[in-house]
């Protein structure tokens, strides 16, 4: 049944052409609602095995070269279906109020989540890469058409970059298949590569696939990206796409080169702690919000990084639920960022937000970013803090070192994220201008139920993470990588 | 009436004498008439066809100047079936670019008849003799319906062409001479053992490979083919990047490597470092082009590179499985046709944006997704499309070609890799300066893709998905054919 999350979405954005512009964003709510609904009934179902990839379609499609159309579900693709369908719903209606061409949006944003599905439900190298190389292109329509600030310089460096890595993944997908045989990835990961072979494609494999996760020194397409993206592409992106690349690294690289990933994850976990503490101390300095947001995703992607290349059950499950948790939380920081405060104010530099006292005009916006900053401190409660010290546990066995600098590099995340609070929201003083609150739209009824969603997910994945971690760590656990 | 494929090569010609005999009023309409003619017969000839068995089919045979062995031998395989497809499908695609005038009409329907013949023939004297026939109308249409610089580019065309025929045929002499025989099946059964013995295979092998590697183009030998392109009208672009360069890549699978399995072998490193260069430098040139047309051009030789690089890889690695060599060879005959297919795309797009706006350079353009998204929509799908993009026709045949390659030449694939990437950086910068940014002052009163040309342009890019998602019906034309000629090879 999870496999109709791909037909219904991609279905829906062919529909979409064919109606009167007036439903158009009604069925992309319909759509990415059946989605997500398709996956929360999937989670609730006590039958299906989590702690195994297990097949659930396989059709030959070019017998010829062993290519099957195979798509298959454990805990991890399970998790990451759940945070696609949770912030393709919020996407949508944090992009209400889009007229213009709003087919074209609609459609391009479907494709995107449609695509996304695809990857994580993949069980053919082949089929996987085919959806992964799909993502970009709407991606791509999606910033450089509806996007904002320097939007086609961004496009194109997001584009390029992922080309980038496109490319390198091209290369070890066919180092693979003509060493091991086939593209069907459960037969893959019983097959012993050459401990030579696994030593040169593990690295081009994961880092081609971590271009997309974010990962110092290739990340600088993410800050542009997110910033010339529309709020929906920013919203995808930090909540969808850069998991694509996280996850795949785990799935193709880690799962099937254990040896390879034995000998490269320590270079790899100093470029995590770069990338986390680096781009926090970056983020520290700009003045625009929207940077500001996108260098914290680079951070914390870097959490997801560090703990894939802890090795163990801890780091790596907690690396997933960084996933979930980021997908959600960026997405909210993005919606605030993007919708309520970009939208209404036509600005994002901080300085120029300090001055408009915004938490009277918008407190529904200033309640929001409140949460988001605090769950993206990693405030214990929510769910950043439960998948940050899950990743640091499973640190701290591998890495001792590794953590004392994440644990400093924290405390710059906090404090990026309570200057950028502080400036666009609580700058002002309060009894002198309370009066002279700028006169702005209020937040409408779709960014509040957007909003709402995010925040008790994020809010219900940290009171009780177990309801994910149960799922996840088992199929963790069955990686090779491990054994 | 199918039995006869001879027919095929009379219906272009018997077009040509109506348009010059019949002077009609619309040329265009006449052309289509009989493309659509031909195109129906290829059909009748695919229905006949029996994909499961190897060998010739349709075979005709008679004598013709039995004192030099040249015989009218006609025959058809998986490939030589693919390419009259292709040509089939490539010459209305050409004609429906532009109005043309009733002289370039009937020289198209030459060059038309040529390459069927090309692909049909199994003697050598008259595949030689359909070989030049297609040059002398591309001259011509180069020539006299060129745009500016065509004289010299008619002749470099013509001159590069020509040497490279004149090597070809000295080197087939020297093997008549030796061998009796001009036929291409008894030939191809003493290449095992050595076709000619001595220094003077080297040279007859260093005559068929320079005649060829000029049409295909392999750099170096590619100079002549930006100012071709450039300066063609748009209906022969399409035709001689679509259609024409297969005739170069259709002699190395048919007479060289059947002919020189050992050679090649032992040549292979050599060949194989041209031919990265070509698919790694083409692209960088194409991107320093501001002329479309010319960065297209660029681009075409970097397309056809893949087709070689898979072909030199299955004749050179003696190490690999068979079931390896089948693919890389599948792949190569599915870029044959998919680069056909989509490179003319290209130069119909380019077309269309000449049409609008007269001139073609890449800053002559820019915001047309504002004023003709369809355009720009269509067009993007062409351009990843060739850049090889999963799910489009591209991606699969180059998948099998590195796929081929990477087990027999890593390291030339690993650099070959690079290409694909300079590809997308080229087509990348293309659509961004094209069809974003604001809109520029020229493009304000751009129509979007009128009725006409969807209808051309709906069906072309319906069969690049097609080919892209489910490429086993086309892979069901030549498997046979690969699995013969993989035999014959190894």
């Amino acid at each position: 049944m999870i496999a109709w999350t791909i037909y219904l979405t991609l279905g829906g954005a062919v529909v979409l052409f064919f109606l009167p512009r007036a439903f158009v964003r009604w069925i992309a709510l319909a759509t990415t609602v059946s989605g997500f609904a398709i996956g929360l009934a999937t989670f609730c179902r006590p039958d299906v095995d989590f702690a195994h990839f297990t097949t659930i379609v396989r059709v030959p499609w070019i017998p010829a070269l062993g290519m099957n159309y195979q798509l298959a579900l454990d805990g991890i693709s399970l998790t990451l279906i759940l945070v696609t369908g949770l912030a393709a719903i919020c996407a949508v209606l944090f992009s209400w109020d889009v007229n213009e061409r709003a087919k074209e949006f609609f459609f391009w944003l479907l494709m995107v989540v449609g695509g996304s599905y695809g990857v994580f439900l993949s069980a053919d190298l082949f089929l996987l890469f085919l959806f992964y190389e799909l993502v970009i292109v709407p991606k791509y329509f999606l910033i450089a058409i509806f996007g904002s600030t320097n939007k086609e310089y961004g496009a194109m460096k997001l584009t390029l970059y992922s080309f980038f890595g496109g490319a390198l993944v091209f290369l070890g997908i066919i180092a693979i298949y003509v060493s091991g045989g086939s593209f069907d990835l459960s037969q893959l990961s019983q097959f012993q590569f050459s401990s030579q072979l696994q030593g040169w494609v593990f690295p081009i494999l994961f880092l081609g696939f971590a271009v997309l996760a974010g990962i110092w020194p290739l990340h600088t397409w993410a800050p542009t990206g997110h910033v010339a993206a529309p709020t929906a592409g920013s919203m995808l992106l930090a909540g969808i796409v850069m998991k694509l690349g996280a996850y795949a690294a785990l799935r193709v690289a880690m799962n099937l080169l254990p040896q390879g990933f034995q000998m490269w994850r320590n270079s790899f976990a100093v470029f995590a702690v770069i990338g986390i503490v680096y781009a926090a101390a970056v983020a520290l300095r700009q003045q625009d919000l929207k940077f500001v947001i996108g260098y914290s995703s680079v951070s914390h992607m870097g959490f997801v990084l560090l703990g894939l290349a802890t090795a163990n059950v801890f780091g790596v499950s907690g690396a997933v639920l960084q996933m979930f948790s980021h997908g959600v939380i960026g997405a909210l920081l993005f919606a605030v960022a993007g919708t309520m405060i970009y939208r209404r104010t036509h600005t994002r530099d901080l300085d120029a937000l300090a001055a408009m006292n915004l938490r009277r005009a918008l407190p529904f916006a200033a309640f929001t970013f409140v949460v988001a900053s605090a769950a993206s401190m990693g405030i214990p409660g929510f769910s950043g803090f439960a998948a940050e010290i899950t990743i640091l546990i499973g640190a701290w066995k591998t890495y001792p070192l590794a953590v004392w600098i994440v644990g400093a590099g924290m405390v710059l995340v906090a404090a990026f994220t309570l200057r950028a609070l502080k400036r666009s929201f609580f700058d002002v003083d309060l009894t002198a201008t309370s009066a002279s609150a700028p006169e702005m739209e209020p937040i409408t009824i779709p960014e509040k139920i957007g909003a709402s969603l995010l925040m008790v997910a994020t809010l219900a994945v940290g009171l009780y993470p177990r309801i994910l971690l149960d799922r996840i760590q088992p199929a963790v656990e069955a990686m090779r990588f491990l054994k | 009436m199918v039995n006869v494929i001879g027919i095929l090569i009379l219906i272009p010609v018997a077009g040509a004498i109506v348009l010059y005999v019949g002077h009609p009023k619309n040329p265009r309409v006449v052309a289509f008439i009989f493309n659509a003619l031909s195109a129906f017969y290829a059909l009748m000839i695919w229905q006949k066809f029996d994909a499961t068995t190897p060998g010739l089919q349709l075979v005709e045979r008679h004598a013709w100047i039995p004192s030099i062995g040249a015989e009218y031998f006609v025959g058809i395989d998986g490939l030589s079936l693919l390419l009259v497809l292709l040509t089939s499908l490539v010459f209305p695609f050409a004609f429906s670019a532009q109005r043309l005038e009733r002289g370039a009409c009937a020289l198209m329907l030459v060059m038309q008849a040529a390459l069927y013949g090309t692909f049909i023939a199994q003697n050598f004297v008259l595949w030689f003799l359909f070989y030049e026939m297609s040059l002398v109308p591309a001259f011509l249409l180069i020539k006299i319906y060129g745009g500016e610089n065509r004289d010299y580019a008619a002749v470099k065309f013509f001159l590069y062409t020509f040497l490279g025929s004149v090597a070809m045929l000295l080197a087939f002499l020297g093997i008549y001479l030796t061998r009796g025989s001009f036929d291409f099946e008894t030939l191809a059964r003493f290449g095992k053992s050595g076709l000619i013995a001595g220094n003077l295979r080297w040279w007859v092998f260093a005559g068929i490979f320079l005649g060829l590697a000029v049409k295909v183009p392999l750099f170096p030998f590619h100079t002549w083919l930006p100012d071709a392109y450039q300066t063609a009208p748009t209906g022969v672009s399409m035709v001689l990047t679509g259609a024409l360069s297969k005739m170069g890549v259709y002699g190395f699978i048919r007479l060289l490597v059947p002919l020189f399995p050992n050679e090649i072998k032992i040549a292979a490193p050599w060949l194989l470092t041209l031919v990265v260069c070509s698919i790694v430098f083409a692209p960088l040139a194409a991107w320093a082009q501001r002329d479309l047309k010319r960065m297209v051009a660029y681009l075409s030789i970097n397309h056809l590179g893949y087709c070689l690089l898979g072909l030199f890889v299955i004749a050179a690695g003696s190490t690999s499985s068979l079931i390896d060599k089948q693919a890389a060879f599948s792949g190569v005959f599915l870029q044959i046709f998919n680069h056909g297919l989509t490179a003319a795309a290209l130069f119909y797009f380019v077309g269309l944006l000449e049409q609008r706006r007269g001139l073609r350079g890449i800053d002559d353009f820019g915001g047309m997704m504002e004023r003709a998204p369809l355009l720009c929509g269509w067009m993007s799908v062409a351009m990843f499309s060739s850049l090889g993009l999963p799910g489009l026709n591209g991606f699969i045949g180059e998948f099998l070609i590195f796929k081929g390659s990477f087990a027999v030449a890593a390291s030339f694939t690993a650099v070959a890799v690079i290409g694909l990437l300079f590809t997308a950086v080229t087509f990348m910068r293309a659509m961004q300066s094209l069809f974003s940014g604001p809109l520029s002052e020229n493009c304000a009163t751009f129509p979007d893709l009128l009725l006409n040309e969807k209808l051309v342009v709906v069906p072309v890019t319906l069969l690049m998905f097609a080919i892209g998602l489910n490429p086993q019906f086309m892979f069901n034309i030549f498997n046979v054919t690969v699995v013969q000629m993989t035999r014959l090879f190894s």
